[in-house]
């Protein structure tokens, strides 16, 4: 099964076998200060068995892009519209009993901070068994008999005593573990990461990658992954997609854009990382400046104002026009530089900085 | 690069029990321990064992040096930080600033030793405080001092903001108008601000975007070179830890497992918990990632209220649980000590062997290392000496001149 993921500003028709499509996604919060525009036209395709990873850094719209697959913004000022097709339903448009059926069971999400996502006063076990029996008609000790299981299944030595302990008497591994079962307690067709190993360490973060790349091989269900950090997407990820303000800049299979990546925010992700696996650079390329407001984002491509290669262009069209997409191609690139051109100066410059 | 005594192969040779330490050293800290006290739980307290958050570390610190102290949550390292500047009160151990005994020291010494040694802390949001302006924040340490800068506080706060990369004009804002970066930027303002010669950075990057997080590292490179300024930094990013520090100790459960220059560690790594760390990073290289190892440590990191006997890490070692009974006593009966296994290389386990597979750094060159250290030693004492074209140093297969375009960096364009 193939990926097919465009970023256009049209509404293409999905293929049959993208079983999410995203089209035109816009996610607006009116604010005291303006609208503030979090994901600004989103479109893209995700098929069964593939992962997705969506990086970008913080304010660039990627955790509220998951959120609204999730129907998280109901009941609040955003403002949501365009479509999220899930297999045949639109997401945005369907009735809240029906989003309550789809939550969870066929959508399941995994917070960043397994902690705060946790309640406190309930035990691990009585967590999960709560979120089963809200999807299946069965008796407590069958559900608790099911989370035992899936406890075992996703790492957890000694399910039978931990399923009754509280998220507190849990390590962070294990929290995250825990938060893992009950996402995947319901067999969801769709799974949601939102940066799942942020806030652990190395060792752990390895341990919860691998469990998710088996996981997924086991159930077959399609993952997005949502993360600041290019090593973990360069791990689990079939496709990559980059965003920045609200908007996707680029996005490829995953080799495609670690190899031969063209946009220049891309560029400066890739270079501003010291990496283990890389001579050692006595200096690091940053990006200058800060993301910008998402209240005034900067007029024609969002990134001008901290691109270097904005003289690449002629007639400073960065700052006046917005750039197209080419949707049908397999490497869509939000950039007015030549492709001959950008291809030239990764080769050129960006490489030798990485 | 470090110091030519600590490269030279006969002094390191020599009776060092405290992971190569010196008395020259600008800070030297020796077998520092920090335990927590603990009650039992209940309406009647009692005294409980204590928690070992730092047991027994040792290391020194160089003028112009960074040294980067690794490790996992929990591990110590940020304690080891705040009690080598006695911000915490060291349980035992001894702290030893330019030769000078200042353990324990209070009032006005301490007030003065403040000048000296300075600390940047991770969280940028919590560490400056939302009621005073940029202004106040900035001249605190003059006027806490009582130190009277040529030019005037206010003309000294503003030069600092802009050598940090802050608009000084905005000095009359307050911390909640700036961005993270920016107010990392104004917590190391605070921190140069006396002209230092030792700052600790307690994970002073780990809360920033990675576009922004190079600009801070690159930031803290250039007043390291201009000021002289020695680091001690604390994170637990091995990539940047690889990229800011000339040599580097990792820790486990409150002691150093491992302690050596920087390009020894990452290409030659001989502690197996050293050997997980660097296999569990993850690489940004979708095709690397299939010719490497990862080494999966099993469970969780023990409690340090009660640490696994002998080797803190024999619960988790993947060695430990290959060797025959025989060995296995050892590691659970016998405390390893930091031994120099390789020359400059120091190691806590009893049975350390290098291994380059799991490293992930690319070393295509696998000179032989006593001739590196040879080379090493007779390079300048200066800092980043062999960065300049030229320098001895570079003969010693510096992996960042020889694969770095010189044109490309701008450091070194820089008269």
């Amino acid at each position: 099964m193939t990926l097919s993921l465009d970023v256009t500003d049209r509404s293409p028709v999905a293929p049959a076998d993208a079983f999410l499509s995203v089209e035109d996604l816009k996610v607006h919060f009116p604010t005291e200060d303006g609208l503030v525009k979090a994901v600004d036209g989103l479109t893209f395709q995700l098929a069964k068995g593939r992962t997705l990873g969506i990086v970008g850094e913080s304010g660039s719209g990627k955790s509220v892009t998951s959120q609204a697959i999730m129907g998280l913004h109901r009941g609040t000022r955003a403002q949501v519209t365009g479509r999220i097709m899930f297999d045949g339903e639109d997401l945005v448009s369907v009735s809240n009993r029906r989003l309550r059926q789809l939550r969870g069971s066929a959508i399941a999400m995994i917070f960043q901070d397994p902690l705060s996502a946790l309640h406190p006063y309930y035990t691990i076990g009585n967590q999960i068994v709560e979120g089963y029996r809200v999807h299946h008609d069965v008796k407590k000790s069958a559900a608790r008999t099911r989370v035992i299981e899936m406890l075992d299944r996703v790492g957890i030595p000694n399910p039978q005593q931990r399923i009754d302990q509280y998220p507190h008497e849990f390590s962070g591994g294990m929290r995250q573990r825990a938060m893992i079962a009950m996402a995947l307690v319901n067999d969801p067709k769709l799974l949601i990461a939102d940066e799942p190993t942020t806030a652990l360490d190395v060792t752990v973060q390895a341990q919860i990658l691998q469990l998710l790349k088996d996981l997924q091989s086991e159930f077959g269900s399609a993952i997005i992954i949502i993360t600041h950090d290019l090593g973990v997407v360069a791990e689990v990820a079939d496709d990559i997609m980059v965003m920045y303000a609200g908007q996707v800049v680029e996005r490829a299979e995953v080799n495609e854009l670690f190899y031969s990546p063209e946009h220049p925010y891309t560029w400066g992700l890739l270079s501003s990382m010291p990496r283990m696996d890389e001579a050692r650079q006595d200096r690091l390329f940053p990006i200058k400046g800060s993301p910008p407001s998402l209240i005034n984002p900067p007029s024609g491509c969002v990134f001008h104002t901290r691109c270097e290669f904005r003289p690449e262009v002629a007639g400073d069209a960065c700052r006046t026009e917005v750039p197209r997409f080419d949707a049908d191609s397999p490497h869509p690139v939000r950039c007015h530089i030549d492709p001959a051109r950008r291809r030239e100066l990764f080769r050129s410059t960006i490489s030798a900085r990485l | 690069m470090s110091t030519a005594a600590e490269q030279d192969g006969s002094n390191v040779a020599g009776h060092e029990p405290f992971g190569g330490a010196r008395e020259s050293a600008l800070l030297r800290v020796e077998n520092l321990k920090k335990h927590f006290p603990m009650t039992t739980k209940g309406l009647i307290r009692r005294p409980a064992p204590p928690v070992r958050a730092v047991d027994g570390v040792s290391f020194t610190v160089d003028r112009g040096e960074t040294l980067g102290l690794v490790g996992e949550s929990g591990c110590g390292k940020s304690t080891v930080g705040r009690t080598a500047l006695q911000l915490l009160k060291p349980t035992d151990g001894k702290i030893f600033f330019d030769g000078r005994d200042v353990t324990g020291v209070s009032g006005k010494d301490n007030l003065l030793l403040r000048r000296d040694m300075q600390m940047v802390f991770q969280d940028p949001y919590g560490s400056l405080n939302p009621r005073h302006s940029i202004g106040t924040i900035v001249g605190a340490p003059f006027d806490i001092q009582g130190v009277n800068p040529p030019g005037g506080v206010k003309k000294t706060v503003q030069d600092l903001m802009e050598r940090v990369g802050l608009n000084p004009e905005h000095y009359n804002r307050y911390p909640h108008e700036f961005s993270g970066g920016q107010r990392q930027r104004i917590g190391i303002a605070r921190a140069i601000a006396l002209r230092p010669k030792v700052i600790v950075c307690d994970e002073p990057v780990s809360a920033l975007d990675v576009s922004i997080q190079a600009q801070v590292v690159n930031l803290l490179e250039d007043l390291q070179n201009e000021f002289g300024l020695a680091y001690v930094f604390v994170a637990h990013d091995l990539s940047v830890v690889r990229h800011i520090s000339d040599r580097v100790a990792v820790m486990y459960l409150g002691k150093i497992m491992e302690v050596a220059e920087r390009d020894t560690l990452y290409a030659r790594p001989m502690h197996p918990y050293t050997h997980a760390l660097m296999s569990a990073v993850p690489i940004p290289d979708p095709a690397k990632k299939a010719g490497r190892e990862r080494i999966l440590l099993h469970g969780d990191l023990p409690s340090p209220i009660n640490p696994p006997s002998g080797c803190v890490f024999h619960t988790r070692c993947p060695k430990f649980a290959v060797l025959p009974e025989s060995d296995k006593q050892r590691c659970t009966g016998e405390v390893p000590v930091l031994e120099e296994k390789q020359p400059g290389q120091f190691v806590a386990c009893h049975f350390a062997e290098v291994r380059s597979d799991v490293a992930a750094a690319v070393d295509s060159d696998h000179h032989d290392l006593n001739q590196r250290t040879a080379a090493m030693a007779s390079a300048q004492p200066q800092r980043r000496s062999v960065s300049e074209p030229g320098a001895p140093g570079q003969t010693s297969g510096d992996l960042s001149i020889v694969n770095t375009p010189a044109d490309l960096d701008p450091r070194r364009a820089r008269p």
